[in-house]
């Protein structure tokens, strides 16, 4: 595939950055503000409510994280407009600045003092108005540097060493090139290849970086375990799919960042990447945490490699998934965007599946819904560090 | 056809690529890295993704997949052996 001139249709916004979904979030800041945002998704057409569990009480860098997360999410270039929903208006305020820096429309309300219907209403008014903005914005043609690429691959087996999870990589090694920004993370789910992928950092601080990133996760590990991660890490569904050790499911996780590129920096979760190339991203194994990182990241659109059939979405950045087990792709054919079980038959060589999944992300880049927005997969799973006070 | 695949021809397993193996079966192979052929006799029931053993292997030596080690025999694998968390187990955690 000659890549020298490709192109993708997005949504140039206020800060020079391109999205290709178009977005109107109503964004809860904490757990008791989930009722009225979803109120307002139901009163107003084509706005997506991201209700979740936290945002009470949490503490030093826990909270950062969570603010990251949320300021992330509503900054993202797939988002138009952002509606914040809190129990009060500082925390509220504090979203909203901070998504205001991107210069899209932003709008923040507090229930206290006021009640759900009260709030309910004011931020449906300004819901509906956003709404009918982003619908007259008109995609453009940018250059495939323009375009983040997140992976992150779920319910893997060993087919996904063998065939999915090789087939981004073939694909990450041909954008690579094209300065494309790219990510991956999972810290110890790198646990046996970890000297591969330090092997391949670009200089001796990113090197460093995450030598200390990855050994931080193994204490966490270490002092938490029981006897040790069984069923765990690898999962159950792992273990069905019949991947026996860390070490084994490590090596076929790493097939993803392919055979050419570098290792160009480590980003903390959440962390927006400052320039392009392939970034480590510091982050939990758990396939929505992870995506939902990505996402507040600043992504748009994701690769996620599957084995036994992991059904997973994002409401706001396009999931495209491809599997190479055969079993899977008969079985959940609704789930899979891009089947390569071809590769373990002869029938689809790497380079073909590379361009395969290539093709279909631009495709979906210029539009297309993939299998896990049809089928209304929205999962928003923010990372927590540790209890809240 | 190909009812197993090897990463790389250092590796002692292969991973079974179709469904239904049952023991006695004659496995053909395919080793990606080189892309040559190997074959093996089953001699367990193995599932679609499970590995098949190529060697065999005695308590305490170490599997390699990927070219890399991927965790230690607990109990003796012949030849053919289904290898999973029955007889294979990390080293790290």
């Amino acid at each position: 595939m000659n890549l020298s001139n490709a192109t993708f249709w997005g949504y140039k916004r206020e800060n020079g950055r391109i999205g290709v979904r178009n977005h109107v979030i109503i964004l809860p800041v904490d757990d008791l503000s989930n009722a009225a945002a979803q109120a307002v998704e139901h009163n107003v057409k084509g706005t997506i409510a991201l209700p979740h569990p936290y945002g009470r009480l949490q503490f030093g860098a826990d909270l950062e994280l969570h603010f990251r997360t949320l300021i992330g999410t509503g900054s993202n270039p797939n988002v138009a407009a952002v509606v914040v929903i809190g129990i009060e208006e500082g925390w509220t305020g504090r979203v909203v600045e901070g998504i205001k820096k991107t210069g899209k429309p932003v709008v923040g309300f507090g229930i206290e003092l006021h009640g759900d219907h009260d709030t309910i209403m004011r931020a449906s008014r300004a819901a509906r108005e956003f709404v009918q903005s982003a619908s007259e914005l008109r995609r453009e043609e940018r250059p495939l540097k323009d375009l983040w690429v997140s992976t992150k691959c779920g319910e893997s087996d060993t087919t996904s060493g063998c065939g999915a999870n090789p087939t981004v990589g073939n694909a990450f090694d041909k954008i690579y090139p094209h300065g494309v920004t790219l990510v991956f993370g999972e810290t110890t789910e790198l646990t046996g290849g970890e000297h591969l992928v330090a092997a391949r950092c670009r200089n001796e601080e990113v090197k460093k970086k995450f030598q200390f990133v990855f050994d931080r996760y193994q204490e966490v590990i270490n002092r938490h375990k029981t006897s040790d991660l069984s069923e765990s890490q690898p999962t159950k569904g792992n273990i069905a799919g019949g991947l026996t050790t860390i070490e084994e499911k490590a090596l076929g996780n790493i097939q993803k960042i392919g055979r050419k590129c570098m290792v160009d920096g480590v980003l903390d979760k959440a962390e927006a990447p400052t320039h392009p190339g392939l970034w480590f991203m510091d982050s939990s194994s758990a396939a929505a945490e992870m995506v939902t990182l990505c996402a507040a990241a600043g992504y748009v659109v994701h690769f996620f490699p599957t084995g036994q059939g992991n059904v997973i979405g994002n409401p706001i950045l396009p999931v495209i998934k491809l599997c190479a087990n055969p079993r899977t792709v008969r079985t959940m054919s609704e789930h899979i965007d891009v089947d390569v079980s071809g590769l373990l038959r002869k029938e689809l060589t790497p380079d073909q599946a590379g361009d395969k999944l290539l093709e279909c992300m631009f495709r979906t880049a210029n539009g297309r819904l993939t299998a896990a927005e049809a089928l209304g997969h929205r999962e928003f799973v923010l990372t927590r560090l540790y209890e809240s006070a | 056809m190909i009812h197993f695949v090897v990463h790389e021809e250092s590796d002692g397993v292969g991973v079974v690529v179709v469904e239904g193996i049952k023991a006695g079966q004659h496995l053909a192979g395919w080793i990606m890295e080189d892309d040559k052929d190997v074959e093996v006799v089953a001699r367990n029931d193995i599932p679609i993704g499970h590995k098949v053993a190529l060697r065999d292997y005695r308590e305490g030596d170490t599997v390699i997949k990927y070219g890399v080690d991927i965790g230690k025999v607990v109990k003796p694998i012949a030849k053919g052996e289904h290898v999973h968390v029955h007889n294979l187990k990390t080293k790290r955690w």
